[in-house]
This record gives structure tokens, C-alpha cells and sequence, in this order.
């Protein structure tokens, strides 16, 4: 499953590790991740992700 | 400095600092200052602190206008410790459990500066806080320019504390924009190029949120420099157009030299840019800081950089200086790379590696000469120079 990285500060989402501290189980693909979910360490949106390379 | 009063009710009891030149690495030849906010009303309200060093005096300049221990809320606005090193003394002598205002954010990063196990409120964004006749909104403005950075204004007074956003590294006699000298937007445009520059997106998005929102601004109280009252608008129009990055026909030609050869080129690419009507400066490392050199690349169209080879390494200021740059992430420039060598010369292609990961767009080929220029040389760099102003001019 591919890693997303924050373009606001850098962090990077790795869906084996999810986001359990907002709900985000780990294991949830960048696809399943809700909409409304926001960047654990700057709240950018998901919009503001791009696919690590 | 004593205490200023800005409003009815409202003081800045901040400090001045005159002699710090090095602000982490940002060359702060006017000094700064660190401003701090004292909201009178039923309850008091202090609108952050200042550098740890500057404790005294901050408690000095509170305590010329009320006793401190009647302060019953404290507003953090931003973690970084030039804006709350001071917390622990304040804290200390009003009381520790007294309620400490700040964002989600701010309530995670101050726990991770201070051990202190402060009455953390944490505020949303658009949460009201009344202190009786007045009342504070508090506007998030995440990555503006941490994750913790927040605005919070004041409603009745239209009077916007606006943390780190429109400030300026100015110290001086006056506070006010109306009373400040010619150097201070050029400190303003400075500060948003070595700060701010790289949330640009995020900028223009918040501003266009204010406007929208309908807001009347008649002060911004920035937690640096001076205050805007006479004209808030210039600060606001001047934030947006940084903000879009829109270029001016200029070209900075940025160089450092060893025997004068990337010197010599440098020169000649400037005279070779200025020659198509372009506007062109030639930059040498050792002799600028690389905070006022980036206030150029804000808003120049094309960044010429050269060095020379050294041990078949780029020259080392030049690693500094792209490394920085990188981070504050100029966009819609136009790139070229140039330098002189001895006898391996990967200089020129290492830059230019750099400057396109910068997205940049590069023209190539920028001259890469052996050893000291010839007249050849000499018009090779001119010809590339006046390809980079053609390049501007048709942009």
C-alpha cells in the first residue's frame, strides 16, 4: 500500500501504521481514509497529500 | 520600553531586543522586537509572552499598567519560545492553574517545551472567549507558520493579533506604521520571504477566508515590529501579492567565486541579462546573508546560480544557500546553472540537479569554463544572459 506525505509539513501517512489517535486503523489504505480526516500534525486536508516516491 | 497604549484597554507590554543580529540564522540588522498584549475588561486578558530573557521586563511593563496576578487568562498564540519563554515566570506569579488559551496544536506543542502542567484550554477555530464588555475570536492558522499558530481578535475594537503574520525583525523608537521609517516594508517583505514564503498557498487561502468572512480590521498587532493602524490594507494587499508570486522582470544572478573566474561570469551573464532591458544583480555569497538574498528571489523572475568546482563538489556556501532556498520554495522561476573548474567541473550540473528538483525551469546550457575566462568565455556567459532575459521577457 502506497505512503501519502503531507506537502504542508512533511509528515507522511503509512497505512500499515494508520492514525489511531483520530480513528484511523491501522491497516486503512490512503483510499479508505475518511474524507474529512486531516493531518495529524498540521490539519492539512487530504488534498493537500501527495503519493510518496 | 514602557508599556504602549494602542486602544482603550488594550497595551502592548512587549520588549525590545536591539542588538540580536542572528535570529536563527535570519540576519536582523534592525534588531526586533518581541510584543506582548495586555486586554483589559472585566476579566484580563495577556495575549502572549516574550523570549525567556526578556522576562523582567515584561513583568516590569505589566506591572505599569495592573498587577500581574490580575491577569485571569492567558492567550498563547504561538508555541515558538520568542513568544512564550516567558511563560513559566508569568505563570509562576499569577498562578499556575490560571487558564492558558491556545489551539489543539498549541496545547500538544507547549507540553512538549515546557513540563509545567498548565490549565490547557484548547480553542477552536471561530471559539469566542467573553472578558465582559469584550470578547475574543480565536481563528486558527494552522502551518502559518506552525502547526500551533493561531490569530485571535478582538471584536469591539476590530483590532486582529496576528501572532507572527505581518510582522517584521524592527526595532525602534516608534510603534506604529505611521510612525516607522522607509525601511519597514522592505523588513515586512523580508520577513515573509525567510518565514512565510513557502505557505504561500496557505496565505492566500486565510486572507481570502478573512475577506470573505467580512471582518473589519482597523489594527493588526503582529508579535513583531511595529503595529499597523493607519493603513492595515497595505500589509493585507502586500501579503497577497507575495502570496501569488508574481514576478517582477528582475534576475538575480547568485555566485560565490575562489580566483575570481564564477566572479568574472557572474558579470558578464548580469550585463548579458541587463542588456535585453531585464533587470539584473549579481549576488555574491560571502558577502550577503542568505536571508536578505532570499527577500530577492521573492519576487525576481529567474535565479542565475553559479559556482565554482571544488573538490569535485559544489562550493560549500553554495550547498547552504540551495538548501535553504529549497526549503522556502520559490515558485514559478526560471533557473540556470554556471561555473568555472580546474579540471573535474560536476559544479554546474550539481546546481542545476538542485534547481530543477526545485521545479524551476531551467535554460540551458549554462557556460561551464576551465580555469580563467577568455574573451569567448566571456561572450558565451553574455549570450546565456541574454537568453535568461529573453526567457523573462516572454514569461
Amino acid at each position: 500500500m502506497d505512503k501519502y506525505v503531507c506537502t504542508l509539513c512533511g509528515y507522511v501517512y503509512d497505512p500499515e501504521a494508520g492514525d489511531p489517535d483520530n480513528d484511523v486503523e491501522p491497516g486503512t489504505s490512503w483510499e479508505d481514509v475518511p474524507d474529512e480526516w486531516e493531518c495529524p500534525v498540521c490539519g492539512a486536508g487530504k488534498d493537500d497529500f501527495e503519493k510518496e516516491e | 520600553m514602557k508599556p504602549t497604549k494602542i486602544a482603550e484597554g488594550v497595551y502592548d507590554v512587549g520588549v525590545l531586543d536591539w542588538n540580536i543580529r542572528d535570529f536563527h540564522g535570519y540576519s536582523t540588522n534592525r534588531g526586533t522586537s518581541y510584543n506582548a498584549f495586555l486586554v483589559i475588561d472585566e476579566k484580563i486578558a495577556l495575549i502572549d509572552t516574550v523570549k525567556a530573557p526578556f522576562a523582567d521586563q515584561l513583568i516590569s511593563n505589566i506591572s505599569q499598567v495592573i498587577d500581574p496576578k490580575k491577569i485571569d487568562v492567558v492567550i498563547s498564540n504561538h508555541t515558538e519560545m520568542d513568544h512564550t519563554g516567558s511563560l513559566p515566570r508569568v505563570m509562576n506569579l499569577i498562578g499556575e492553574t490560571k487558564p492558558l488559551y491556545c489551539s489543539k496544536m498549541g496545547a500538544k506543542n507547549l507540553a512538549g517545551h515546557f513540563p509545567n502542567a498548565w490549565n490547557y484550554h484548547p480553542v477552536k477555530d471561530g471559539e469566542e472567549l467573553s472578558l465582559g464588555k469584550r470578547t475574543l475570536t480565536f481563528m486558527e492558522t494552522r502551518m502559518i507558520h506552525w502547526p500551533d499558530s493561531m490569530f485571535t481578535y478582538l471584536n469591539e475594537d476590530h483590532i486582529l493579533f496576528s501572532s507572527d503574520g505581518f510582522g517584521q525583525h524592527y526595532a525602534g523608537f516608534e510603534k506604529f506604521d505611521d510612525q516607522a521609517d522607509a525601511d519597514l516594508m522592505p523588513q515586512a517583505k523580508k520577513y515573509y520571504a525567510n518565514i512565510l514564503m513557502l505557505y504561500a498557498p496557505r496565505i492566500l487561502k486565510l486572507v481570502e477566508k478573512v475577506v470573505a468572512s467580512g471582518i473589519q480590521i482597523d489594527m493588526i498587532c503582529p508579535d513583531h515590529g511595529i503595529l499597523w493602524r493607519k493603513d492595515p490594507g497595505k500589509i493585507i494587499n502586500a501579503y497577497l501579492q507575495w502570496s501569488r508570486q508574481e514576478p517582477e522582470e528582475k534576475a538575480i544572478v547568485i555566485y560565490d567565486t575562489m580566483w575570481k573566474s564564477t566572479e568574472t561570469m557572474a558579470n558578464a551573464i548580469a550585463e548579458g541579462i541587463s542588456s535585453t532591458g531585464v533587470k539584473a544583480k549579481p549576488i555574491h555569497l560571502r558577502s550577503s546573508d542568505r536571508s536578505d538574498i532570499m527577500t530577492d528571489v521573492l519576487d525576481a523572475a529567474a535565479i542565475v546560480v553559479g559556482s565554482p568546482t571544488l573538490n569535485n563538489q559544489m562550493f560549500p556556501t553554495m550547498a547552504d544557500f540551495l538548501t535553504y532556498m529549497k526549503g522556502l520554495k520559490p515558485e514559478n522561476k526560471i533557473g540556470g546553472a554556471f561555473g568555472s573548474y580546474g579540471w573535474s567541473g560536476e559544479s554546474v550540473k550539481l546546481v542545476a540537479a538542485e534547481l530543477t528538483a526545485m521545479k524551476f525551469k531551467m535554460i540551458e546550457s549554462g557556460p561551464r569554463l576551465q580555469y580563467v575566462p577568455d574573451a569567448q568565455g566571456i561572450e558565451a556567459c553574455a549570450a546565456y544572459g541574454r537568453k535568461i532575459g529573453e526567457a523573462v521577457k516572454a514569461k
